[in-house]
């Protein structure tokens, strides 16, 4: 690991000023991610600003009836929440699904958003990775890639977003607020806010260098079911092959992008009064395989249409 | 030579006076351990600071190192040194073994410019700090002449050859056999490449003192691991003294030394401070042994009432090029089924791949994923009942050996297991149990594991205190070693067990064989158990020798020993006071056990039964245990609770063998997909729910004079079996290639329009 500066502010301008005097900082929040990514000697942060003791742990409900979410809440604490517990239960069973407690412990709203790739090959510095290094190739494409991306994808890179949270956060339309290094305050959609791999997918999401997330904004509860279901490798602690949160008949998709997927053709195949399947089948028909990971296409479709019979109790094709 | 026959005799373990014998007894070093106490390898304190050392790894499978850069990495802060193949002090070559008494021939680091499988080490650095060394390492910059490497075991099957030095073993006439059998099984199956994962990576403290290096290390055997460093370094083996007081998990894999052990001791010397170097875990992926694949073809031929006409399996398996090891996956099979015409053997394919070497219950592990599915999918052949066609198979003396059996339960285990788990509760048509969007089945599996006693020596001490310390070269991979034999020693000279120490793994103690093979608690216990009663012996003799004890004059070989007491009769005196006024320096000890000259005529083995319940997900073929069950009959059980761990950590281990445990070969590379936890998947805890396992009573009075048997690999065979048989009961769906993710599952449940 190489040597870094590090510091804590206690308010929000200063820390803005340390990313302002530093731009290649990084925020330090739970650290589950950024830290093992140093050790592993992926990312290499001169300056540390850890915002562990920004006032921004809290979680309230928003004039409207939805809540924000302070970004430098746990997800522990998210998922534990009565409010959310009762309002967006897709939430707090996309956040019980990652990791483990312990992680839970520590990983925050904003960390959890902002986490990178969990693909093999990017955690291997010895590999090729545009990801990691920018023009070195894309060592997962012709490679041992099972758990590759199905949409999205470009031939610089094929991984996934392993976010459980932001999955069920880009179903419930949630946004997320931000303070950039300037000091200037912008809102942006959790399922618009990362960045398709395209030519450079080292650039991640559309935040600027030091722009931080303040919180987390949901919408008032949808009427409707709610339910998120993981398939994965073992039975807790691992990332997902595929996931879905479904909420009425919004559909997101996880380990399948770069990103939490928003199944719009579903979404508007539904609308239309389209029979599940159909509907499923009209988001999947734009999917790409890549060999070993093809089957993630009939395991999400399986998926969707089993937790579409749930929200939608009732109406079967 | 001792035969069985003398080992039969009672003796204070067996007649077990106080009872300490077979009890729940708590680990001896438990609090060290749970308190994060207990000093592993690399915690250990040196006489002055440290340096750290850090090893770079190849990353090619195979070919030259044409030019190694090294200059930034000298001047990166800290650095005290860097070596390639070019600088590294001189070392024995490779294989070269000067004593030929010695266990293990020389070992060299960075020996040559040529790379053998990607994880080689190819330089090493050492710093004043770890991170230090860390940063410096990655700036060393190789250009490499790479040349093809073997390293993807499916595509090189057609080079198989059969492994040195052995044959095939036929019986009868399998072809014949086969051929006239009413009905045939022919079905080949796959089980990847497993590490060991284990928790505490290899690790080495050194320091020197004059001509002679101490080294505490994380290592299975010490005098393997001591001559391998003697060897290596070109030194006499008493010249290293080697320590290994506690190992945070081995699992054969750490049955040999590594570079951090060859490393540490290297740089030590050249640096006159002590060194510390661990492997990262990257480096415990790809450049520690591994188990192999294996692939294996089983053919099964059966008369209608289900009687084995013919058997075979043939497994293809793999090692490094220069490094011979066969995974024996079919050995197990030639003392479980009887058959009249059988016929198995191993071919080994060599490939550019770190070693392949035993990880637990070597052969057995891998075999029965084979045999015991093949069983089931036979006993649906033939509408049977998957216990009852083992019963009709089960054999009166040793199928291929004709040796009787010492004790053979496996009926037992599977009876018992069967009235236990419910079993006449299986549905024996699959996919007809539904939960909700689970299919729920059951299955079983037969296992049986080899048991081995090998040489072993230990000493032991009472001093005037009464204190009575055991100390042997032993090594506790936490499986309980230092449990069972403080329980052994105190039950063999009568002393209450909170006056029993414990001193293991340290090269300067009478040796003893460490761990491996499941023959550690036989071996090492047997010994202390001997020394106890050479213990037993000396004392009588110096109490029925000195005027001055009530038991003078009586005869020695009558007295007794109990509560800390020598007595015979009414007569009694303690051994505190008995030493404190014959011996007040003490009394030492030693005592040896070998096999019995004809401990060989008996077929040995333990067995078990394993039982498990699943449900598959039927919209996407996640696989979850619902419930698991094994008996075991495995000797004496010296403490049920550590025997229990062993048992059941087995079951989980495989567990994980059917659900999730690979490692996929990058066949650009060479190198493993997974190099961390979070990627390379053993079982968590929500994938163990209700496992549970029981021993039936046994007594082996021709594996050693404690008739205890091995308990530490048994756990895992057939475990995976019972679970893929149970996904087969559940859902339909027959898989043949571990480990059965959703992907393959979900395939299966599609093909039956699931
Ligand atoms: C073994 C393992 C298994 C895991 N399994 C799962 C899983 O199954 N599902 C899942 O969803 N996650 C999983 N995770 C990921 C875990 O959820 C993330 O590591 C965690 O959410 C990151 O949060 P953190 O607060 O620790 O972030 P940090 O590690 O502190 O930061 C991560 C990144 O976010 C940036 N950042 C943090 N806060 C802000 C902010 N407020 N504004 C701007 N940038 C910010 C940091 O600069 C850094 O780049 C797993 C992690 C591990 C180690
Ligand atoms: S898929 Fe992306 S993260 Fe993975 S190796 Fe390719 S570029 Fe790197």
């Amino acid at each position: 690991m190489k040597p870094f500066t590090y510091e804590r502010p206690k308010d929000i301008a200063s820390a803005i000023k340390a990313m302002r005097a530093n731009p290649a900082a990084k925020f330090l929040a739970g650290g589950t991610n950024l830290l093992d990514l140093m050790k592993s000697e992926i990312e290499h942060p001169p300056h540390l600003v850890d915002i562990g003791r920004l006032p921004l742990a809290t979680i309230e409900t928003t004039r409207d009836g939805g809540l924000r979410i302070g970004a430098m809440t746990t997800n522990t604490q998210v998922a534990s929440d009565a409010r959310v517990r009762s309002l967006y239960p897709v939430l707090a069973q996309a956040i019980v699904s990652g990791g483990s407690a312990q992680l839970r412990n520590k990983a925050t709203t904003g960390g959890n958003l902002m986490q990178r790739t969990r693909c093999a090959y990017f955690y291997d510095t010895a590999k090729p990775c545009n990801k990691r290094l920018p023009g070195s190739g894309c060592a997962a494409l012709g490679g041992l890639n099972r758990n590759s991306a199905i949409f999205g994808t470009s031939e610089a890179c094929i991984a996934t977003n392993p976010s459980d949270m932001g999955v069920a956060l880009a179903v419930l339309d949630a946004r997320i607020e931000t303070l950039t290094a300037e000091g200037a305050t912008r809102s942006l959609a959790v399922a618009d806010m990362h960045r398709l791999p395209g030519d450079t997918p080292e650039i991640e999401t559309e935040l600027a260098a030091g722009e931080l997330i303040t919180s987390v904004v949901i919408p008032p509860a949808p009427v409707g079911g709610q339910v998120y279901r993981k398939v994965r490798d073992r039975a807790s602690y691992a990332g997902a092959l595929v996931s879905v949160a479904a909420v009425a008949g919004r559909v997101a998709w996880g380990g399948v992008a770069l990103k939490p997927w928003r199944a719009e053709k579903t979404e508007a195949a539904l609308a239309a009064g389209m029979g599940i399947p159909e509907a499923v089948g009209a988001e999947l028909a734009t999917a790409e395989p890549r060999g070993p990971n093809s089957f993630k296409i009939t395991l999400i479709g399986r998926l969707t249409a089993a937790a579409l019979d749930e929200t939608l109790a009732g109406r079967r094709a | 030579m001792s035969s069985v026959k003398d080992w039969a005799v009672p003796n204070p373990v067996s007649e077990n006076r106080s009872g300490i014998i077979g009890k729940n007894v708590d680990r001896y070093e438990g609090r060290l351990k749970v308190t994060g106490t207990a000093p592993y390898a690399y915690e250990v304190e040196p006489p002055s600071a440290p340096a750290y050392g850090q090893a770079v790894s190849a990353t090619i499978a195979r070919g030259r190192i044409v030019a190694i850069d090294t200059s930034a990495a000298l001047a990166s802060p800290g650095v005290k040194l860097v070596w390639t193949s070019e600088n590294v002090p001189k070392q024995a070559a490779r294989g070269e073994r000067a004593n030929p008494r010695s266990q293990r021939a020389s070992n060299p680091a960075m020996g040559s410019d040529a790379v053998e499988f990607y994880g080689q080490t190819i330089a090493f650095v050492a710093a004043d700090t770890l991170e230090n060394a860390k940063a410096a390492a990655a700036l060393i910059n190789v250009t490499y002449d790479t040349q093809p490497a073997t390293v993807d075991f499916l595509a090189s099957l057609d080079q198989a050859e059969m492994p040195p030095g052995e044959d095939d073993t036929e019986i009868g006439d399998f072809s014949t056999g086969y051929r006239e059998s009413s009905v045939k099984l022919d079905e080949t199956y796959f089980s990847p490449i497993a590490n060991h994962t284990q928790m505490e990576p290899c690790a080495t403290t050194a320091w020197w003192e004059g001509d002679k290096v101490t080294v505490h290390t994380s290592i299975q055997m010490v005098k393997g691991g001591q001559h391998a460093l003697a060897e290596t370094l070109a030194i006499p083996s008493d010249k290293v003294h080697l320590i290994t007081r506690y190992i945070g998990g081995g699992f054969g894999g750490k049955g040999q030394s590594y570079d951090d052990l060859t490393l540490a001791a290297l740089a030590a010397r050249e640096l006159n401070q002590p060194v510390k170097v661990a492997y990262t875990r990257q480096q415990m992926f790809q450049a520690t042994i591994h188990r192999p694949a294996v692939q294996m073809r089983v053919r099964l031929g059966a008369e209608a009432d289900g009687r084995l006409n013919a058997f075979s399996i043939e497994a293809i398996t793999h090692c490094a090029r220069n490094v011979p090891f066969t995974e024996h996956a079919a050995n197990f099979s030639r003392s479980l089924y009887a058959s009249p015409n059988r016929l198995t053997g191993h071919r080994l394919v060599r490939m550019d791949l770190p070693g392949a070497g035993p990880m637990r219950a070597p052969g057995e592990a891998t075999g029965m994923l084979s045999l015991e599915c093949a069983m089931d999918e036979l006993a649906e052949k033939l509408g049977l009942d998957p216990i009852e066609l083992r019963i009709r198979n089960e054999p009166t003396v040793d199928p291929e050996t004709g040796k009787p059996f010492s004790v053979r339960q496996l009926v037992s285990c599977m009876r018992e297991g069967a009235q236990r788990f419910g079993w006449e509760r299986r549905n024996p048509l699959p996919g007809k149990v539904q939960d909700g969007r689970w299919l729920v089945g059951i299955g079983m599996a037969a296992g049986i594991r080899g048991n081995f006693l090998l040489p072993a020596k230990a000493g032991i001490r009472i001093t005037a205190d009464g204190t009575v310390t055991l100390s042997q070269g032993m090594t506790d991979i936490g499986t309980g070693t230092y449990t069972i034999l403080a329980q052994i020693t105190a039950e063999t000279l009568g002393v209450p067990l909170d006056q029993v120490r414990v001193e293991l793994g340290d090269s300067d103690m009478p040796p003893a064989p460490g761990s491996g093979g499941q023959f550690g608690a036989a071996t090492a216990g047997s010994a202390a158990f001997e020394t106890g009663m050479v213990m037993r012996r000396t004392l009588a003799e110096m109490a029925t020798g000195d005027p001055n004890s009530p038991l003078f004059g009586v005869d020695p070989t009558l007295v007794t020993f109990a509560n800390g007491n020598i007595a015979l009769e009414n007569r009694s005196e303690s051994l505190s006071t008995l030493i404190e006024r014959v011996q007040p320096e003490g009394v030492y000890v030693e005592g040896s056990i070998s096999p019995a000259a004809d401990a060989r005529d008996w077929s040995q083995h333990t067995y078990g039964a394993q039982f498990a319940e699943v449900g598959v997900d039927v919209v996407t073929g996640e696989v979850r245990l619902r419930r698991m069950f094994g008996v075991f009959a495995a000797g004496r059980i010296l403490n049920a609770k550590t025997a229990k761990s062993q048992i059941t950590g087995g079951m989980i281990w495989g567990i994980g063998t059917a659900l999730t445990e690979t490692n996929p070969i990058d066949p650009r590379y060479g190198s493993f997909l997974n190099q961390d936890m979070a990627g390379y998947l053993v079982p968590s805890h929500a994938d163990i729910v209700n496992v549970d396992s029981m021993f039936l009573d046994e007594v082996d009075d021709k594996a050693n004079p404690l008739g205890i048997k091995g308990v530490g690999e048994l756990g895992i065979c057939g475990t995976g079996a019972a679970i893929a048989n149970a996904i087969y009961n559940a859902c339909g769906v027959r898989l043949r290639d571990y480990p059965m993710t959703p992907d393959k599952v979900l395939k299966g449940l599609i093909a039956k329009g699931l």
